[in-house]
Order: C-alpha cells, then sequence, then structure tokens
C-alpha cells in the first residue's frame, strides 16, 4: 500500500520534471517518428514479404516494439542520473517504501510509452499501416506492446543502477539493444533464417510480442510452426513478467545498496 | 539500552572505507532533548558518523541506536524517528522550493493540502518565499541550505540530525537557524549537530565531544571543554616601550590576573575570562592614560588550537582584534 501511494508520489516528482523542463518532450516523439518514417517508409517500400501483404504492414508491429526496446536507454540513463543526485539521500532518510523511486520511474515512464505508442500509431497510420482485426484486438496488441516496455523499463532500472554513470550507460545499452532486433522476428521471419538463428530468433523475447501484435493487428507475418510462433500470445504476456520478476526486485535490492 | 533518556546510542563503531579507517570505536550518548555538538577537524568521521546513525551507510561493527531502535536492524522506525540535513543540500534540483517541501511531506503521510500549508509556512520561515517557484537548482548555497533545513522540519522529527549546519551561511541565516534549532528542542526534538567552530558548539549545545581520526578525544560540557583547552589570553602591544608598567597596571586592572611583560618585543598578556568587556576596558583605560597601542589581540581557542591543545600540542595565536 505505502509502496504504491509513494511510487504514485515518486511518479508525479518525474512527471514535473518533464514539466519544467518540456525541451525533454521533443525526445519522446522524435524516436517514434524517426523509427516509422526510416523503417517503414524507406525500407518498407523496396522489400516483400514471404507470403501476401505488404512488407511495410509486416515491419511497422515489430517498429513498434523496437521503440520500446530503446526506450530502455532513456530509463537507464534517467535513474542513472537521479541515482547520482543529492536529494537521493534525502529519500534513503525518509520513512518511505524502498521501491517508491524505482516504481515512480517505472510509472512515469509508462506516461512516456503511452506517448510514445500513440505516436507510433499515428505515424503508422500516415504511412498506410492499419490494423484489420477490429479495435478490440488493436488495443490488446498495444497492451502488450506496452507490457513489454514495462518489462523493458525494469531492466532499464536495473542497468542504471549498476552502470551509475549516465554517460556509459547510453554507450552501453545501444550496442546491446540493436542485435537483440536483429535478432528477432522485427525485420525478418524467423522462417527465412538459418536454423540455428532461426531458434535464436523464435524464442526472442521480443519476438513473441511481435509476433502477437501482428496476428492481434491482423497484419501479415508467416507464423511458422514452431513451438514459441505457436504460443506467441503466451509467450508474450510469460516473458515480460518473468523478466519484472527478476528484475524488479533485483533493481530494489541494488538501490539499497546505494552508497553502502 | 531502550530508555527514553538516551535518544542517539554509538557503542564502539567502527567504519572501514578500504584502507581508510573513518571511524574507529565511535562512542556517543546523547541524553534525549538536548542539543549536542559533534566537533572535530575535516577528515575526523563527523559525516560518517551522521550517516550512520541516520541509517544511510552501513558499519563494521558496533551497536548504535537512534530514538529507541537500532539502526542496523530497525532502520525503518528510525528513519520515522528522525531527519536529516546533510552536509551538502539533499533536495531536488529541477522541482521548485515548493514542490519540494510538498513531495517531502506528502512523503511524510502528510495530505495534499496539510502538505501544502506546511510549505507555505515554512517558506515563509525560513525567507524563502519570493523564491519559492524557482528551480531549487538556481538558488544560492546559503538559500539551498535553508531549503535543505525547512525539508528536514516538514513533521517536526525525535531527533534531528544537523551535518555542518550553518557552514556557508550568513550571519543571519545562522542566527535563524540556532533560533529554529532552540524552538524545536523546545518542543522535545534533541538535536545532534557537527560543527567545526567551537563558537557555534558552545552557543547551542548542551553537551560536545571532539572527535579526531574516527574517535572521541574529549567529551563533556562546553564549559568543561573550554576548562580543558584553557583560558583566552589578551595580548597588547604599546608604541613606547616606557609605557609597558602603566600598561601592564591597566590590563592587570581589566582582567584581574597576573599579566606578564615582554620588554623586547613592547608586549604585555593576561588569561581572560570575558573576551569583550576585558577588550572595551582596556582599550578605554589605555585611552584615558594616553598610552598608545600599536596592537591589540586576543588569543581565542579555535577548534584547531582546542584540538592540539587536547592532543597535548602548543597552539599559536589567533588575531581577533585591532586597534591603535
Ligand atoms: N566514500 C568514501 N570513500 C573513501 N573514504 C571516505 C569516504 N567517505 C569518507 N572517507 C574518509 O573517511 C574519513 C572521514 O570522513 P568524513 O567525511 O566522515 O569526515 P568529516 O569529519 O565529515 O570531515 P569534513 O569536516 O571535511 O566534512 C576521511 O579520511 C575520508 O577521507
Ligand atoms: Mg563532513
Amino acid at each position: 500500500m505505502r509502496a504504491l501511494t509513494d511510487g504514485w508520489l515518486m511518479a508525479g516528482r518525474n512527471m514535473r520534471h518533464v514539466v519544467r523542463a518540456p525541451e525533454e518532450i521533443i525526445l519522446y516523439f522524435t524516436l517514434p517518428i524517426m523509427f516509422v518514417l526510416v523503417f517503414g517508409y524507406v525500407f518498407g517500400s523496396g522489400m516483400t514479404v514471404p507470403g501476401q501483404g505488404s512488407y511495410r504492414e509486416f515491419l511497422l508491429p515489430g517498429v513498434f516494439v523496437m521503440t520500446m526496446l530503446y526506450g530502455l536507454g532513456a530509463t537507464a540513463s534517467a535513474i542513472a542520473v537521479d541515482a547520482g543526485r543529492g536529494v537521493v539521500d534525502r529519500f534513503r532518510s525518509l520513512p518511505m517504501a524502498r521501491s517508491a523511486l524505482l516504481s515512480g520511474r517505472a510509472g512515469a515512464d509508462l506516461v512516456r510509452a503511452c506517448l510514445e505508442m500513440t505516436t507510433l500509431v499515428v505515424c503508422g497510420l500516415l504511412v498506410g499501416w492499419q490494423w484489420r482485426e477490429g479495435i478490440g484486438p488493436a488495443l490488446a496488441a498495444v497492451a502488450l506492446i506496452l507490457l513489454l516496455r514495462v518489462a523493458m523499463t525494469w531492466v532499464g532500472i536495473l542497468f542504471g543502477l549498476l552502470v551509475p554513470n549516465p554517460d556509459t550507460v547510453a554507450v552501453v545499452v545501444f550496442p546491446l539493444a540493436f542485435p537483440l532486433t536483429a535478432l528477432s522476428n522485427v525485420f525478418v521471419a524467423p522462417e527465412l533464417m538459418p536454423d540455428w538463428l532461426g531458434a535464436i530468433a523464435a524464442w526472442n523475447p521480443l519476438s513473441a510480442t511481435v509476433a502477437a501484435a501482428r496476428d492481434l493487428f491482423g497484419n501479415p507475418g508467416l507464423g511458422g510452426d514452431s513451438w514459441p510462433a505457436r504460443h506467441a500470445l503466451e509467450l508474450a504476456i510469460a516473458w515480460p513478467l518473468a523478466l519484472i520478476a527478476v528484475a524488479a526486485p533485483a533493481a530494489v535490492r541494488s538501490y539499497r545498496r546505494l552508497g553502502r | 539500552m531502550t530508555d527514553d533518556t538516551t535518544a542517539v546510542l554509538a557503542d564502539g563503531i567502527r567504519k572501514r572505507y578500504g584502507r581508510t579507517t573513518a571511524l574507529d570505536g565511535f562512542d556517543l550518548a546523547v541524553p534525549a532533548g538536548t542539543v549536542y555538538g559533534v566537533l572535530g577537524p575535516n577528515g575526523a568521521g563527523k559525516t560518517t558518523a551522521v550517516r550512520i546513525l541516520t541509517t544511510l551507510l552501513r558499519f563494521d561493527a558496533g551497536r548504535a541506536r537512534v530514538a529507541g531502535y537500532d539502526v542496523a536492524s530497525d532502520p525503518d522506525r528510525v528513519r520515522a524517528a528522525i531527519s536529516l540535513t546533510g552536509q551538502y543540500a539533499a533536495v531536488d534540483e529541477v522541482l521548485s522550493g515548493r514542490q519540494n517541501l510538498v513531495l517531502f511531506g506528502r512523503l511524510r503521510r502528510l495530505s495534499a493540502r496539510r502538505a501544502r500549508r506546511r510549505a507555505e509556512e515554512l517558506l515563509d520561515r525560513f525567507g524563502l518565499t519570493e523564491a519559492a517557484d524557482r528551480s531549487a537548482g538556481t538558488y544560492s548555497g546559503g538559500m539551498r541550505r535553508r531549503l535543505d533545513l525547512a525539508a528536514s522540519l516538514v513533521v517536526p522529527p525525535r531527533v534531528l540530525f544537523l551535518d555542518e549546519p550553518t557552514t556557508g551561511l550568513d550571519p543571519r541565516s545562522r542566527n535563524g537557524l540556532w533560533t529554529a534549532v532552540r524552538e524545536l528542542v523546545a518542543d522535545g526534538t534533541t538535536v545532534l549537530l557537527t560543527t567545526q567552530y567551537l563558537q557555534e558548539a558552545d552557543h547551542l549545545a548542551d553537551r560536545v565531544c571532539v572527535i579526531d581520526t574516527g574517535r572521541v578525544v574529549a567529551e563533556g560540557t562546553p564549559e568543561h571543554l573550554k576548562a580543558r583547552i584553557g583560558a583566552d589570553r589578551l595580548e597588547l602591544v604599546v608604541a613606547d616601550a616606557t609605557d609597558l608598567p602603566a600598561a601592564a597596571t591597566v590590563v592587570e586592572r581589566a582582567t584581574g590576573a597576573a599579566a606578564t611583560v615582554d620588554a623586547e618585543l613592547r608586549r604585555v598578556d593576561a588569561p581572560v575570562a570575558d573576551r569583550i568587556a576585558v577588550l572595551t576596558a582596556v582599550l578605554r583605560a589605555l585611552d584615558d592614560a594616553g598610552i598608545a597601542v600599536e596592537d591589540v589581540l586576543v588569543r581565542r581557542p579555535t577548534l584547531d588550537e582546542a584540538f592540539l591543545r587536547l592532543t597535548g600540542a602548543h597552539a599559536d595565536a589567533q588575531r581577533v582584534g585591532v586597534a591603535s
């Protein structure tokens, strides 16, 4: 209970930060717009998907998920900056929930993710992507993508606490994130990869969310008949929950150890 | 010890940072409802002790209790009972002063409305009303320290820790802070403050201890400590050596103590109890007698001096007043 109210207060603090330094909001929109335009429009025009359907429609759910993954970098550096601030001493000497600083970050980043998701969908519609299964499944797909983002947030928080120098965070996150997207079904269907690569790509947590989202949006994408491909929806729920279950307690533990 | 009469208790605390020993068997007992001063030079271990007692830092050995709760095993209860104003201001630099105080009030379970009202009171009291809506990052050092102190008083704590609270404050802010501390103590708060200024401890504290390299080297009331350090001395240099006997008489009459005369330096010197009264009396009497004075100074025990004396070394004079 206290963890919730304190987390809520800290999320409010993070959002007040944004209001006081609104330049940062521009960043909320640039990455999604850039990703959709570059990947969706430039790449999406030249390639075709196996089976029927356009590559652009195949690609966009992947781009949505990729944007959420890259959000991890912003989360990690925000928490690293925060952990280095003097005010953390006050938070740590207050009788507040130990998790509040972190869950406040997670809460504020979820709000940010909703803005990013809206931007992504609007840009997607502008370049010709659409959902074909009705609004209900489309919203379910968005919810799955946001769930993944919450998991990425906690991974980012853990990361930001382990690498507590805001400058190194960005340097480390991007080289790690890119292979993760390349080794998934974001750009290429795993069935078209060499067997071993395809297996890795199919089990990639990103692939589960992307496959489930494609399905719910009614966008093209070969299912394949590997086990993870057939259980994409279950995995799209299980993977993020598992990541949260591991990363969140680990993050709270390393926050407690800060400065000790 | 779980009695209510000891608000802060430290027993043989040790803390090492790698090869540096910051605290080496640190002991402390602060009676509830009093002001306790921890004196020490740079690197003595003051901040380390405060951070340990406020649950921010783990320690290697020893025992610590604050407000009746064990610091190591019951940190949450300790946190609920204390506030800390650390050596470096711990406020959110992006938020405004008002937003800071409201946030800390809310985190201390005040309702939104109570937190806002309390923030208003504190802003007013610490002279921050005008700057209330600016980012704390734009505050001057002294303003930030005032905001930091206000943040510690959002809910009056049972035990307040102040780590060098007046360093960097102008005299007016310092007096304001001293007043605030006295009011808190009148309402039952126990205050532990660290300082490098003997004068500050003398002014505020009921008891003091002096620490050096992580260990208490002296403990007692300020009077007790000053007695150990020894009295101030008045030193006076006359312009003309022939005035020396007359000057010595004047000084002896004002201080009520025997004066020593150094003819070569044209200097008279004597111990003084009440520095300002003696200084005024001496200067007036010399003026009346028409004796020209080249220099007057009162040797005043600084912390370093106190320190050197406590460890048996010789102290140097410090010039506090010049007249001619
Ligand atoms: N994080 C740290 N890592 C290594 N050594 C430290 C650390 N913090 C303090 N020390 C060392 O511990 C000793 C005590 O430091 P501390 O900050 O407690 O002194 P202090 O009495 O507060 O000094 P000051 O008056 O300068 O604030 C010093 O020798 C210092 O160098
Ligand atoms: Mg210090």
